[in-house]
């Protein structure tokens, strides 16, 4: 295999949580409400992961509690956001915060404990005979396939149903969909849940699929920069595929030029993904300053309906 | 704010329905936008409510709770060497905590406390490598004016990208605290390590000359006084200065302040000078105070802790003070209670619980309970 081939194939492994996290922020922020607490919630996803799977075993219900942990956690946000109104930065913040806390105080015991297994890969028989195209997708793990299927269904959901509809109503101006009989409260509590679920899938896929066994910390600012990858997607889960694989190869190529021999020091090349992070979202601010940015009108405004009397 | 995408709107392409008769039973609560200021009862609830919660964690880990949390107070404040240790703690959280809350008071979410002191560590350490012999006097003030310094400049990263490229600063300052880890982990690992320190990663010790003087034979140094002069001038800064008058009127309400004539922009800046300096001083009285080198993990999370402590205090300067001191104590008990075998980032789980009761308490507060008519 080539450079560019062994480039594409590190992409899309790297690639594949923060597209699952910037897929759960998308969710999130369309229903309005702010997402900050996706570190936190990849740390949980990660941790529950690889406890329940070393403990048991079974990889089904590893994923079953990284959802299930992470979907609480979800809710608490919009109990918080929603119901209670409270400054939606301010909870982002806590959750990333409790999060780092709990998972390291639970991980503690299986630390560095290799998992049973990873992520299994879905062999596309005679696909992988292919050259280049085969060596990228022929042997690619269920969790990648299923974060593509959920790329096209996240896309047709939010841009061609009526539930997408109401789901941007809500993100967009909360005040008139409540009018049109929408349930507000109902449609942020259940996407930001189900948002907080795809962020925790993330950091399960990470611990499956790229680092293979449980460290404190273990993420290192791959949530933020999915909090990041939202806004260059500008909300848009097609953008997205290719904002996450973008920044998977970014990831991978330090890793790379080390390989190669390169005379600078692995901690400046370690550097890449999140010096890029800034000036990318530094140039989409100066391009897109007279231009829409796809932004939900409503984000990080709490709906208050108007006292009937 | 940014132009509106007028593509998105979808709520004008829905069909009216009939609303709902807005009758309810009994009672019902309602929302009252006028309570804004928070009681005082808020951060006391909010720290005891952490406590009940954590110690679920702690029972199902098969330990004591009480015993727990007992041993971490006395751990931290039992002793009069545990009490200067949390002391110790107190410095760097009082110095990031107020920066953090002077921006704080307009808005801006400067998270990047941790980068900031990181590199103002790293900046007073280059000091004692590059101008080894310098007379105490004129060590520790060049310290103190390179931590600040580079402190001040890793906040203005933050700050140009907000205010000239519409850049989220929550995102800029946490990217910058991880490019701050890993250029320490460079200069450590690399061109500063200590020839003689068994390939240890770290610089060489500093000198007498180069270190903080201390209280009597504690660990306490005269940091602690730069962290209370700094929130004396912010509380005279805040209340008697036209510029915190500007700083009050943007952050109760800025379209307000810009039509007043507020120079937002520049504000925003100034703070985030103001906030990273104040980061940078923790960091440089962190090294020539407390370690004498320049190590790998010289913050526990000061940065991270430090935001909550600011939120915790109301960005009040007396509260400041109280609540630096109690996750001092935080901190050392997090660690007295590796003794018995718990990790210490059972601080961080209680610090994390802590701001979500919080931030619950300030908007139960705005609730009424009222009969339905």
């Amino acid at each position: 295999m080539d450079f560019t081939t062994q480039l594409l194939i590190a992409a899309i492994s790297a690639g594949t949580p923060l597209l699952l996290a910037t897929l759960g922020g998308i969710l999130t922020e369309r229903a309005g409400i702010i997402q900050l607490g996706a570190e936190g919630l990849m740390l949980m996803g990660a941790v529950s992961t690889c406890i329940v799977y070393i403990r048991s075993g079974n990889l089904l219900l590893a994923l079953l509690a990284a959802i299930a942990v992470t979907a609480v956690l979800g809710m608490v946000h919009s109990f918080l956001c929603v119901t209670l109104r409270a400054n939606q930065t301010m909870s982002g913040l806590a959750m990333t915060l409790f999060g780092s806390g709990l998972s390291a105080y639970l991980g503690k015991s299986i630390s560095g404990l290799p998992l049973p297994g990873t992520s299994p890969k879905l062999d596309l028989g005679w696909v992988k005979e292919i050259p280049v195209i085969g060596d990228i997708f022929g042997r690619l793990d269920y969790l990648t396939w299923f974060s593509l299927l959920l790329v096209l269904v996240l896309h047709l959901l939010i841009h061609h149903t009526s539930w997408g509809l109401h789901l941007r109503a809500v993100g967009d101006n909360p005040a008139t969909a409540d009018v049109m009989g929408i349930r507000v409260q109902l449609i942020r509590y259940t996407y930001v849940t189900a948002g907080a679920a795809l962020i925790g899938l993330a950091g399960a896929d990470m611990v499956l699929a790229y680092a293979p066994t449980w460290n404190e910390g273990l993420t290192a600012g791959r949530g933020w920069i999915a909090v990041g990858l939202v806004i260059f997607a500008r909300w848009n889960p097609l953008r997205a595929l290719f904002c996450a694989y973008f920044f998977g190869a970014l990831d991978s190529l330090g890793f790379r030029i080390q390989l190669l021999g390169s005379v600078v020091p692995s901690y400046f090349l370690k550097m890449i993904p999140y010096v890029v992070t800034i000036l990318v979202l530094m140039y989409l601010g100066y391009r897109n300053r007279n231009k829409p940015s796809g932004t939900p009108e409503s984000l990080g405004t709490p709906y208050i309906r108007e006292q009937r009397f | 704010m940014s132009p509106k995408n007028t593509g998105n709107t979808a709520a004008a392409v829905l069909e009216p329905v009939p609303a709902k008769s807005g009758k309810g039973f009994g009672l019902r609560l309602e929302y009252d936008s006028s309570r804004t200021r928070s009681p005082w009862w808020s951060p006391v609830l909010s720290v005891v409510l952490a406590l009940l919660l954590c110690a679920v964690f702690i029972a199902a880990n098969g330990m004591n709770p009480v015993t727990v949390y007992e041993k971490m107070f006395r751990g931290a404040f039992g002793t009069s060497y545990g009490f200067t240790e949390t002391m110790v703690k107190a410095i760097p959280l009082l110095l990031c905590g107020l920066g953090i809350a002077v921006a704080y008071r307009i808005s801006v979410w400067n998270i990047g406390a941790e980068g900031q002191l990181t590199v103002g560590a790293m900046a007073a350490t280059a000091v004692t490598i590059y101008f080894p012999d310098l007379p105490s006097f004129w060590a520790i003030t060049l310290m103190l004016l390179f931590g600040t310094a580079a402190g001040a400049l890793w906040g203005l990263m933050t700050a140009v990208p907000r205010t000239h490229f519409g850049v989220n600063e929550l995102i800029t300052s946490l990217m910058l605290n991880y490019v701050a880890l890993l250029a320490l982990d460079y200069v450590v690992f690399g061109p500063w390590k200590d020839p003689a320190g068994f390939n240890f990663p770290g610089s060489p010790m500093f000198t007498a000359a180069e270190s903080l003087p201390v209280l009597g034979t504690t660990r306490l140094h005269i940091g602690l006084i730069f962290g209370l002069v700094a929130v004396l001038i912010y509380f005279l800064m805040v209340k008697f200065t036209r510029w915190g008058y500007e700083l009050r009127l943007i952050g109760a309400n800025p379209t307000a302040a810009r039509y007043a004539g507020i120079h937002i922009k520049k504000h925003i800046i100034i703070v985030m000078l103001i906030s990273g300096g104040l980061a940078g001083i923790a960091g440089m009285a962190e090294v020539s105070g407390v370690t004498h080198k320049l190590m790998q993990g010289i913050s526990p999370g000061y940065g991270y802790t430090a935001i909550i402590v600011a939120w915790l205090a109301k960005l009040n300067p007396l509260g400041l003070i109280v609540t630096s001191v109690l996750f001092g104590g935080l901190i050392v008990g997090g660690y007295s209670v590796q003794t018995i075998g718990l990790p210490s980032s059972i601080s961080e789980m209680l610090q994390g619980s802590i701001l979500f009761f919080l931030i619950a308490g300030d908007m139960i507060h705005r609730f009424r309970i009222r009969r339905s008519a």
